[in-house]
Protein backbone atom coordinates (compact mmCIF):
# COMPACT_ATOMS: atom_id res chain seq x y z
CA UNK A 1 0.00 0.00 0.00
CA UNK A 2 1.11 3.54 -0.72
CA UNK A 3 2.44 5.49 2.21
CA UNK A 4 0.23 8.33 3.35
CA UNK A 5 1.30 11.91 2.84
CA UNK A 6 2.31 13.51 6.15
CA UNK A 7 -0.11 16.36 6.61
CA UNK A 8 -0.50 18.59 9.62
CA UNK A 9 -2.87 21.44 10.24
CA UNK A 10 -3.26 24.00 12.99
CA UNK A 11 -6.75 24.01 14.44
CA UNK A 12 -8.15 26.89 16.51
CA UNK A 13 -11.21 26.31 18.65
CA UNK A 14 -12.75 26.96 22.03
CA UNK A 15 -12.51 24.11 24.52
CA UNK A 16 -14.64 24.38 27.66
CA UNK A 17 -14.65 28.17 27.46
CA UNK A 18 -10.98 28.65 26.64
CA UNK A 19 -9.57 29.51 23.20
CA UNK A 20 -6.97 26.93 22.22
CA UNK A 21 -4.98 25.86 19.20
CA UNK A 22 -3.07 22.73 18.26
CA UNK A 23 -1.25 21.47 15.25
CA UNK A 24 -2.66 18.02 14.52
CA UNK A 25 -2.20 15.19 12.09
CA UNK A 26 -5.13 15.45 9.66
CA UNK A 27 -5.79 11.73 10.18
CA UNK A 28 -6.73 12.32 13.83
CA UNK A 29 -10.29 11.99 15.08
CA UNK A 30 -11.61 14.59 17.48
CA UNK A 31 -11.41 11.90 20.20
CA UNK A 32 -7.70 11.45 19.43
CA UNK A 33 -7.05 15.19 19.74
CA UNK A 34 -9.12 15.77 22.87
CA UNK A 35 -7.57 12.82 24.71
CA UNK A 36 -4.04 12.96 23.34
CA UNK A 37 -3.41 16.69 23.07
CA UNK A 38 -5.68 18.07 25.78
CA UNK A 39 -5.91 15.18 28.28
CA UNK A 40 -9.71 15.31 28.19
CA UNK A 41 -9.91 11.72 29.37
CA UNK A 42 -13.66 11.90 30.00
CA UNK A 43 -13.93 11.42 26.23
CA UNK A 44 -13.86 7.63 26.08
CA UNK A 45 -12.83 5.40 23.24
CA UNK A 46 -15.58 2.80 23.06
CA UNK A 47 -16.71 1.34 19.75
CA UNK A 48 -15.02 4.06 17.66
CA UNK A 49 -17.65 3.65 14.94
CA UNK A 50 -20.31 6.02 16.25
CA UNK A 51 -22.58 3.46 17.88
CA UNK A 52 -21.95 3.54 21.63
CA UNK A 53 -21.83 7.26 22.47
CA UNK A 54 -18.94 7.00 24.96
CA UNK A 55 -16.94 9.66 23.08
CA UNK A 56 -19.84 12.12 22.90
CA UNK A 57 -19.00 15.84 23.18
CA UNK A 58 -20.98 19.03 22.58
CA UNK A 59 -20.04 21.01 19.50
CA UNK A 60 -21.77 24.40 19.27
CA UNK A 61 -24.36 23.01 21.68
CA UNK A 62 -25.19 19.80 19.80
CA UNK A 63 -24.10 16.25 20.71
CA UNK A 64 -21.61 14.54 18.40
CA UNK A 65 -19.71 11.28 18.58
CA UNK A 66 -16.14 12.61 18.49
CA UNK A 67 -14.80 9.25 17.24
CA UNK A 68 -16.32 9.84 13.80
CA UNK A 69 -15.49 13.54 13.59
CA UNK A 70 -12.23 14.73 12.09
CA UNK A 71 -10.09 16.78 14.49
CA UNK A 72 -9.55 19.44 11.79
CA UNK A 73 -13.33 20.01 11.61
CA UNK A 74 -13.07 21.57 15.09
CA UNK A 75 -11.77 24.80 13.52
CA UNK A 76 -13.77 27.73 14.91
CA UNK A 77 -16.10 25.54 16.98
CA UNK A 78 -17.07 25.68 20.66
CA UNK A 79 -16.47 22.25 22.15
CA UNK A 80 -17.50 21.11 25.60
CA UNK A 81 -16.48 17.96 27.42
CA UNK A 82 -17.45 16.66 30.86
CA UNK A 83 -14.43 18.46 32.35
CA UNK A 84 -16.13 21.75 31.43
CA UNK A 85 -19.10 21.04 33.69
CA UNK A 86 -17.12 21.18 36.93
CA UNK A 87 -17.24 24.28 39.14
CA UNK A 88 -14.06 26.29 39.96
CA UNK A 89 -13.22 24.02 42.90
CA UNK A 90 -14.19 20.81 41.18
CA UNK A 91 -17.84 20.93 42.31
CA UNK A 92 -20.22 18.66 40.47
CA UNK A 93 -22.92 20.20 38.29
CA UNK A 94 -26.58 19.43 39.03
CA UNK A 95 -26.81 16.73 36.37
CA UNK A 96 -23.66 14.98 37.62
CA UNK A 97 -24.98 15.13 41.19
CA UNK A 98 -28.27 13.63 40.02
CA UNK A 99 -26.41 10.72 38.39
CA UNK A 100 -24.74 10.08 41.79
CA UNK A 101 -28.02 10.36 43.73
CA UNK A 102 -29.93 8.07 41.39
CA UNK A 103 -27.12 5.49 41.15
CA UNK A 104 -27.11 6.07 37.40
CA UNK A 105 -23.47 4.96 37.29
CA UNK A 106 -21.85 1.60 37.75
CA UNK A 107 -18.64 1.17 35.80
CA UNK A 108 -18.84 4.79 34.61
CA UNK A 109 -17.55 4.32 31.08
CA UNK A 110 -20.73 5.55 29.37
CA UNK A 111 -21.39 8.29 31.93
CA UNK A 112 -19.55 11.31 30.42
CA UNK A 113 -21.24 10.72 27.06
CA UNK A 114 -24.69 10.35 28.62
CA UNK A 115 -24.21 13.46 30.74
CA UNK A 116 -23.28 15.63 27.76
CA UNK A 117 -26.36 14.48 25.84
CA UNK A 118 -28.32 15.25 29.02
CA UNK A 119 -26.81 18.77 29.00
CA UNK A 120 -28.06 19.30 25.43
CA UNK A 121 -31.51 18.08 26.50
CA UNK A 122 -31.57 20.27 29.61
CA UNK A 123 -30.30 23.38 27.84
CA UNK A 124 -33.21 23.24 25.40
CA UNK A 125 -35.31 24.35 28.37
CA UNK A 126 -38.15 22.08 27.24
CA UNK A 127 -40.17 19.57 29.21
CA UNK A 128 -40.10 16.13 27.63
CA UNK A 129 -42.19 13.03 28.20
CA UNK A 130 -40.51 9.78 29.25
CA UNK A 131 -40.87 8.44 25.70
CA UNK A 132 -39.21 11.55 24.29
CA UNK A 133 -36.39 11.35 26.83
CA UNK A 134 -35.77 7.71 25.99
CA UNK A 135 -35.49 8.59 22.33
CA UNK A 136 -33.18 11.55 23.06
CA UNK A 137 -30.93 9.28 25.15
CA UNK A 138 -30.98 6.40 22.67
CA UNK A 139 -27.58 7.18 21.14
CA UNK A 140 -25.76 5.75 24.16
CA UNK A 141 -25.12 2.20 25.25
CA UNK A 142 -24.84 1.28 28.94
CA UNK A 143 -24.12 -2.34 29.83
CA UNK A 144 -24.50 -1.92 33.61
CA UNK A 145 -27.44 0.14 34.76
CA UNK A 146 -30.36 -0.98 32.61
CA UNK A 147 -30.97 2.71 31.78
CA UNK A 148 -33.80 3.31 34.26
CA UNK A 149 -31.65 5.18 36.77
CA UNK A 150 -30.09 7.24 33.99
CA UNK A 151 -33.54 8.22 32.74
CA UNK A 152 -34.54 9.14 36.30
CA UNK A 153 -31.44 11.31 36.82
CA UNK A 154 -32.08 13.26 33.63
CA UNK A 155 -35.78 13.62 34.38
CA UNK A 156 -35.14 14.77 37.93
CA UNK A 157 -32.71 17.45 36.76
CA UNK A 158 -35.09 18.52 33.99
CA UNK A 159 -37.91 19.08 36.51
CA UNK A 160 -35.58 20.82 38.97
CA UNK A 161 -34.37 23.24 36.32
CA UNK A 162 -37.97 23.90 35.25
CA UNK A 163 -38.81 24.62 38.90
CA UNK A 164 -41.27 21.72 39.05
CA UNK A 165 -41.54 18.91 41.56
CA UNK A 166 -40.42 15.42 40.59
CA UNK B 1 -6.11 7.99 13.63
CA UNK B 2 -7.85 7.12 10.40
CA UNK B 3 -5.95 5.21 7.79
CA UNK B 4 -6.15 7.86 5.09
CA UNK B 5 -3.59 8.78 2.51
CA UNK B 6 -4.48 12.43 2.22
CA UNK B 7 -7.20 14.91 3.16
CA UNK B 8 -8.23 17.77 0.89
CA UNK B 9 -10.53 20.32 2.47
CA UNK B 10 -12.78 22.24 0.10
CA UNK B 11 -13.16 25.96 0.83
CA UNK B 12 -16.06 26.54 -1.55
CA UNK B 13 -18.20 24.57 -4.00
CA UNK B 14 -15.93 25.74 -6.85
CA UNK B 15 -12.92 24.58 -4.86
CA UNK B 16 -14.58 21.21 -4.27
CA UNK B 17 -15.14 20.81 -8.03
CA UNK B 18 -11.47 21.68 -8.66
CA UNK B 19 -10.38 19.13 -6.02
CA UNK B 20 -12.62 16.48 -7.58
CA UNK B 21 -10.99 17.04 -10.97
CA UNK B 22 -7.48 17.10 -9.49
CA UNK B 23 -8.04 13.94 -7.44
CA UNK B 24 -10.59 11.81 -9.32
CA UNK B 25 -9.81 8.76 -7.16
CA UNK B 26 -10.58 10.58 -3.90
CA UNK B 27 -13.75 9.93 -1.89
CA UNK B 28 -16.03 12.83 -0.93
CA UNK B 29 -16.73 13.04 2.80
CA UNK B 30 -19.69 15.06 4.09
CA UNK B 31 -20.59 14.24 7.72
CA UNK B 32 -18.49 11.08 7.67
CA UNK B 33 -20.88 8.81 9.57
CA UNK B 34 -20.57 6.27 6.76
CA UNK B 35 -17.17 7.07 5.22
CA UNK B 36 -15.24 7.22 8.52
CA UNK B 37 -16.92 4.06 9.79
CA UNK B 38 -16.00 2.26 6.56
CA UNK B 39 -12.41 3.45 7.02
CA UNK B 40 -12.37 1.99 10.52
CA UNK B 41 -13.58 -1.28 9.05
CA UNK B 42 -10.66 -1.18 6.64
CA UNK B 43 -12.90 -0.89 3.57
CA UNK B 44 -11.50 2.44 2.51
CA UNK B 45 -8.09 2.04 4.09
CA UNK B 46 -5.49 4.29 2.52
CA UNK B 47 -8.13 6.41 0.73
CA UNK B 48 -7.79 10.05 -0.19
CA UNK B 49 -10.66 12.18 1.08
CA UNK B 50 -12.15 15.43 -0.13
CA UNK B 51 -13.92 16.99 2.84
CA UNK B 52 -16.87 19.22 2.02
CA UNK B 53 -18.06 19.34 5.64
CA UNK B 54 -16.90 22.95 6.03
CA UNK B 55 -19.11 24.30 3.23
CA UNK B 56 -21.79 26.12 5.24
CA UNK B 57 -23.29 27.43 1.98
CA UNK B 58 -24.68 23.89 1.48
CA UNK B 59 -26.56 23.94 4.80
CA UNK B 60 -30.16 24.91 5.44
CA UNK B 61 -33.62 24.75 3.93
CA UNK B 62 -35.03 27.60 1.86
CA UNK B 63 -37.86 28.33 -0.54
CA UNK B 64 -37.15 29.53 -4.05
CA UNK B 65 -39.25 32.18 -5.83
CA UNK B 66 -41.44 29.56 -7.55
CA UNK B 67 -42.17 27.77 -4.28
CA UNK B 68 -39.59 25.01 -4.72
CA UNK B 69 -38.20 23.76 -1.43
CA UNK B 70 -34.42 23.70 -1.51
CA UNK B 71 -32.58 21.50 0.98
CA UNK B 72 -28.83 22.07 1.03
CA UNK B 73 -27.02 18.76 0.73
CA UNK B 74 -25.10 19.22 3.99
CA UNK B 75 -28.20 19.93 6.07
CA UNK B 76 -28.11 17.50 8.98
CA UNK B 77 -31.03 15.19 9.74
CA UNK B 78 -31.76 16.96 13.03
CA UNK B 79 -31.83 20.36 11.33
CA UNK B 80 -34.22 19.04 8.67
CA UNK B 81 -36.56 17.72 11.37
CA UNK B 82 -36.52 21.05 13.22
CA UNK B 83 -36.85 23.23 10.12
CA UNK B 84 -40.10 25.28 9.97
CA UNK B 85 -40.44 24.96 6.16
CA UNK B 86 -40.07 21.19 6.34
CA UNK B 87 -42.55 21.01 9.22
CA UNK B 88 -45.06 23.08 7.30
CA UNK B 89 -44.81 21.51 3.83
CA UNK B 90 -43.20 18.04 3.97
CA UNK B 91 -43.44 17.06 7.62
CA UNK B 92 -43.06 13.40 6.68
CA UNK B 93 -39.48 14.05 5.56
CA UNK B 94 -38.58 15.45 8.98
CA UNK B 95 -40.33 12.48 10.57
CA UNK B 96 -38.42 10.01 8.38
CA UNK B 97 -34.94 11.42 9.00
CA UNK B 98 -35.72 11.58 12.73
CA UNK B 99 -35.51 7.77 12.63
CA UNK B 100 -31.96 7.56 11.30
CA UNK B 101 -29.46 6.04 13.76
CA UNK B 102 -29.51 7.90 17.08
CA UNK B 103 -29.40 11.56 18.16
CA UNK B 104 -25.66 12.08 17.62
CA UNK B 105 -25.83 10.45 14.18
CA UNK B 106 -28.71 12.75 13.26
CA UNK B 107 -26.55 15.75 14.20
CA UNK B 108 -23.67 14.73 11.92
CA UNK B 109 -25.43 12.80 9.13
CA UNK B 110 -26.48 14.78 6.06
CA UNK B 111 -29.26 14.27 3.52
CA UNK B 112 -26.68 14.54 0.74
CA UNK B 113 -24.62 11.73 2.21
CA UNK B 114 -27.74 9.64 2.81
CA UNK B 115 -28.68 9.80 -0.88
CA UNK B 116 -25.17 9.74 -2.41
CA UNK B 117 -24.49 6.42 -0.68
CA UNK B 118 -27.04 4.91 -3.02
CA UNK B 119 -28.32 2.47 -0.42
CA UNK B 120 -31.93 1.36 -0.59
CA UNK B 121 -32.39 1.53 3.19
CA UNK B 122 -31.67 5.27 3.50
CA UNK B 123 -34.48 6.68 5.65
CA UNK B 124 -34.72 9.89 3.60
CA UNK B 125 -34.85 8.18 0.23
CA UNK B 126 -38.36 6.71 0.13
CA UNK B 127 -39.93 10.05 1.05
CA UNK B 128 -37.78 11.86 -1.54
CA UNK B 129 -38.95 9.33 -4.15
CA UNK B 130 -42.55 9.78 -3.06
CA UNK B 131 -42.19 13.54 -3.59
CA UNK B 132 -40.43 13.29 -6.97
CA UNK B 133 -37.43 15.12 -5.52
CA UNK B 134 -34.84 16.55 -7.88
CA UNK B 135 -31.14 16.17 -7.19
CA UNK B 136 -28.89 19.13 -7.94
CA UNK B 137 -25.29 18.39 -8.83
CA UNK B 138 -22.62 21.02 -9.39
CA UNK B 139 -19.67 20.21 -11.60
CA UNK B 140 -17.16 21.73 -14.01
CA UNK B 141 -19.91 22.54 -16.53
CA UNK B 142 -22.20 24.13 -13.99
CA UNK B 143 -25.37 22.81 -12.43
CA UNK B 144 -27.17 19.64 -13.51
CA UNK B 145 -30.56 18.64 -12.17
CA UNK B 146 -32.13 15.23 -12.46
CA UNK B 147 -35.06 13.35 -10.91
CA UNK B 148 -34.03 11.26 -7.92
CA UNK B 149 -35.32 8.13 -9.70
CA UNK B 150 -32.62 8.67 -12.33
CA UNK B 151 -29.98 9.61 -9.76
CA UNK B 152 -30.04 6.08 -8.34
CA UNK B 153 -28.43 3.76 -10.91
CA UNK B 154 -28.12 0.54 -8.91
CA UNK B 155 -27.41 -0.55 -5.34
CA UNK B 156 -24.57 1.62 -4.04
CA UNK B 157 -24.21 3.50 -7.32
CA UNK B 158 -25.58 6.97 -8.08
CA UNK B 159 -25.15 9.29 -11.05
CA UNK B 160 -22.35 11.58 -9.86
CA UNK B 161 -20.01 12.34 -12.73
CA UNK B 162 -16.41 13.45 -12.89
CA UNK B 163 -15.81 16.65 -10.97
CA UNK B 164 -19.35 16.77 -9.57
CA UNK B 165 -20.76 16.95 -6.07
CA UNK B 166 -24.35 16.98 -4.92
CA UNK B 167 -25.28 20.49 -3.76
CA UNK B 168 -29.03 20.37 -3.06
CA UNK B 169 -32.23 18.37 -3.10
CA UNK B 170 -35.30 20.14 -4.49
CA UNK B 171 -39.00 19.45 -4.06
CA UNK B 172 -41.37 21.38 -6.32
CA UNK B 173 -44.47 23.13 -5.04
CA UNK B 174 -46.62 21.11 -7.42
CA UNK B 175 -45.35 17.99 -5.70
CA UNK B 176 -45.71 18.94 -2.03
CA UNK B 177 -48.61 21.40 -2.09
CA UNK B 178 -51.58 20.35 0.00
CA UNK B 179 -50.17 16.88 0.73
CA UNK B 180 -49.87 15.02 4.00
CA UNK B 181 -47.61 12.07 4.51
CA UNK B 182 -46.50 9.41 6.92
CA UNK B 183 -43.34 7.28 7.11
CA UNK B 184 -43.03 3.89 8.76
CA UNK B 185 -39.64 2.43 9.48
CA UNK B 186 -39.72 -1.26 10.26
CA UNK B 187 -36.55 -2.26 12.10
CA UNK B 188 -35.52 -4.63 14.87
CA UNK B 189 -34.65 -1.84 17.31
CA UNK B 190 -36.08 1.62 17.85
CA UNK B 191 -32.68 3.28 17.57
CA UNK B 192 -29.32 2.65 15.93
CA UNK B 193 -30.75 0.25 13.39
CA UNK B 194 -31.07 0.01 9.62
CA UNK B 195 -34.56 -0.28 8.14
CA UNK B 196 -35.76 -3.78 7.31
CA UNK B 197 -38.31 -1.89 5.25
CA UNK B 198 -39.13 1.82 4.91
CA UNK B 199 -42.54 2.99 3.66
CA UNK B 200 -43.47 6.56 2.81
CA UNK B 201 -47.00 7.50 1.76
CA UNK B 202 -48.45 10.91 0.99
CA UNK B 203 -51.92 11.90 -0.15
CA UNK B 204 -53.72 14.93 -1.52
CA UNK B 205 -57.45 14.95 -0.90
CA UNK B 206 -60.21 16.85 -2.68
CA UNK B 207 -61.54 20.03 -1.06
CA UNK B 208 -64.44 18.11 0.55
CA UNK B 209 -61.95 15.54 1.93
CA UNK B 210 -63.89 12.65 0.44
CA UNK B 211 -61.81 11.79 -2.59
CA UNK B 212 -58.16 10.96 -3.11
CA UNK B 213 -56.80 13.35 -5.74
CA UNK B 214 -53.34 11.87 -5.62
CA UNK B 215 -51.66 9.17 -3.55
CA UNK B 216 -48.03 8.26 -3.62
CA UNK B 217 -46.11 5.45 -2.00
CA UNK B 218 -42.43 4.67 -2.07
CA UNK B 219 -40.34 2.03 -0.36
CA UNK B 220 -36.80 1.52 0.81
CA UNK B 221 -35.43 -2.07 0.90
CA UNK B 222 -38.23 -3.33 -1.39
CA UNK B 223 -35.72 -3.54 -4.23
CA UNK B 224 -32.04 -2.80 -4.89
CA UNK B 225 -32.79 0.93 -4.91
CA UNK B 226 -35.71 2.87 -3.43
CA UNK B 227 -38.82 2.60 -5.60
CA UNK B 228 -42.38 3.80 -6.14
CA UNK B 229 -45.40 1.49 -6.22
CA UNK B 230 -47.25 3.11 -9.11
CA UNK B 231 -49.93 0.45 -9.51
CA UNK B 232 -51.19 1.30 -6.03
CA UNK B 233 -50.95 5.02 -6.78
CA UNK B 234 -53.04 4.67 -9.96
CA UNK B 235 -55.56 2.53 -8.13
CA UNK B 236 -56.18 5.16 -5.45
CA UNK B 237 -56.22 8.24 -7.68
CA UNK B 238 -59.70 9.72 -7.97
CA UNK B 239 -61.30 7.16 -5.65
CA UNK B 240 -63.73 7.94 -2.86
CA UNK B 241 -62.34 7.30 0.62
CA UNK B 242 -63.44 4.03 2.18
CA UNK B 243 -61.89 1.37 4.42
CA UNK B 244 -61.72 -0.95 1.40
CA UNK B 245 -59.67 1.64 -0.47
CA UNK B 246 -56.90 1.40 2.13
CA UNK B 247 -56.84 -2.40 1.81
CA UNK B 248 -56.91 -2.35 -2.00
CA UNK B 249 -54.22 0.32 -2.15
CA UNK B 250 -52.03 -1.69 0.22
CA UNK B 251 -52.54 -5.00 -1.61
CA UNK B 252 -51.61 -3.37 -4.92
CA UNK B 253 -48.09 -2.48 -3.76
CA UNK B 254 -47.21 -6.15 -4.27
CA UNK B 255 -47.33 -5.56 -8.03
CA UNK B 256 -44.35 -3.21 -8.03
CA UNK B 257 -42.02 -4.25 -5.24
CA UNK B 258 -39.29 -6.81 -5.44
CA UNK B 259 -37.61 -7.32 -2.06
CA UNK B 260 -34.86 -9.86 -1.52
CA UNK B 261 -33.93 -12.39 1.10
CA UNK B 262 -31.21 -11.08 3.37
CA UNK B 263 -29.96 -11.85 6.85
CA UNK B 264 -32.21 -9.06 8.11
CA UNK B 265 -35.45 -10.52 6.75
CA UNK B 266 -36.86 -12.92 4.20
CA UNK B 267 -38.45 -11.74 0.97
CA UNK B 268 -41.85 -13.08 2.00
CA UNK B 269 -41.70 -11.23 5.29
CA UNK B 270 -40.78 -8.01 3.53
CA UNK B 271 -43.70 -8.50 1.11
CA UNK B 272 -45.98 -8.95 4.08
CA UNK B 273 -44.83 -5.89 6.03
CA UNK B 274 -44.81 -3.79 2.85
CA UNK B 275 -48.55 -4.35 2.44
CA UNK B 276 -49.30 -3.74 6.10
CA UNK B 277 -47.03 -0.67 6.30
CA UNK B 278 -48.59 0.78 3.15
CA UNK B 279 -52.04 0.34 4.64
CA UNK B 280 -51.13 1.93 7.97
CA UNK B 281 -49.20 4.79 6.37
CA UNK B 282 -52.09 5.45 3.95
CA UNK B 283 -54.63 5.52 6.79
CA UNK B 284 -52.45 7.89 8.81
CA UNK B 285 -51.77 10.15 5.82
CA UNK B 286 -55.52 10.37 5.08
CA UNK B 287 -56.20 11.27 8.72
CA UNK B 288 -53.50 13.94 8.67
CA UNK B 289 -55.10 15.33 5.52
CA UNK B 290 -58.42 15.61 7.36
CA UNK B 291 -60.12 12.66 5.67
CA UNK B 292 -62.03 9.78 7.21
CA UNK B 293 -61.89 6.16 6.17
Amino acid sequence: MEKHIMQYQTVHFNLNGKDVERTVDVRASLTDMLRGDFRMTSVKKGCEVGECGACNVLIDGEAFNSCIYLAVWAEGKHIRTLEGLLGPNGELSDIQQAFVEEAAIQCGFCTPGFILTAVEILESGKEYSDAELRKLLSGHLCRCTGYENILRAVKKTMYRRLGKSF
Amino acid sequence: MYDMKALYQAKSVADAVALRLAHPQAQIIAGGSDVLVQMREGKRAGAELISIYGLDELRGVSMEADGTLRIGSLTSFSHITRDPLIQQYVNVLGEAVDQVGGPQIRNIGTIGGNTCNGVTSADSASTLFAYDAVVELTGPDGVRRLPIQEFYIKAGKVDIREGELQTAILISRESYENTFGHYIKYAMRNAMDIATLGTSVNVRLSADKRTVERARVAFGVAGPVPLRAETAERLAAGKTLSPDLADDFAAAVREDINPRDSWRAARDFRMHIAVESARRAFVEAVHLAGGEL
